[in-house]
């Protein structure tokens, strides 16, 4: 349960449930746009940690 | 007349009790309104992410006026309602600052808080037929 990426995919999960199940009314759109969001905060996420890597801290 | 006079006052005393039963209980203002698989999937996942943060050792943080950034913190994870006046109670989230996750547990615990303020929103959003 210490594994950052386990938690920031945990995180991202409940985040983009929510946000489908408010947005969107369909299940398959919510299923849909619930996917699409939960692939673009974990890969948003690991890119931004990426471009931050030579960044001394 | 009376009756046209009274209809919208009706509704929007009827949605404010709605509002005040899905802030108290996560999803419930869904499942009110007939919105059962909604409602039941958040009454699930909003105080599971609460859990999770208590879990992760994050912390319930006081209303202390002195810093404000922290009486933020704290509206903010009232905002899941009965999971908090639990936790509360059972004086749980007394937050290990040294521990490795407690960062991600207020994270998780905060959250969880102003995504049951946006269901919230959501619900008024339904209760007056704008969804």
């Amino acid at each position: 349960m210490t594994s950052h990426f386990w938690l920031m995919t945990l995180f991202a999960g409940f985040v983009s449930l929510v946000f489908a199940l408010v947005i969107q009314d369909d299940p398959m759109q919510q299923l849909r746009f619930g996917a699409m969001l939960w692939v673009a905060l974990s890969a948003g996420a690991v890119l931004l940690g990426w471009l931050m890597y030579p960044l001394p801290l | 007349m009376a009756r046209v006079r009274s209809a919208p006052q009706s509704a929007t005393k009827n949605a404010t009790m709605v509002c005040a039963l899905a802030w108290l209980v996560p999803g419930a203002g869904h499942i009110w309104l007939g919105r059962r698989r909604t409602g039941l999937i958040l009454i699930v996942a909003l105080p599971a992410m609460f859990a999770i943060g208590l879990l992760l050792e994050g912390a319930l943080f006081p209303f202390e006026v002195e810093q404000p950034l922290v009486v933020l913190a704290a509206l903010a994870e009232v905002g899941i309602g009965l999971p908090y006046l639990c936790a509360s109670l059972l004086e749980l989230g007394d937050g290990r600052v040294v521990a490795v996750t407690f960062e991600y547990g207020n994270t998780f615990l905060i959250v969880a808080g102003l995504l049951n303020l946006l269901v919230v929103l959501d619900t008024y959003d339904v209760a007056h037929g704008r969804k």
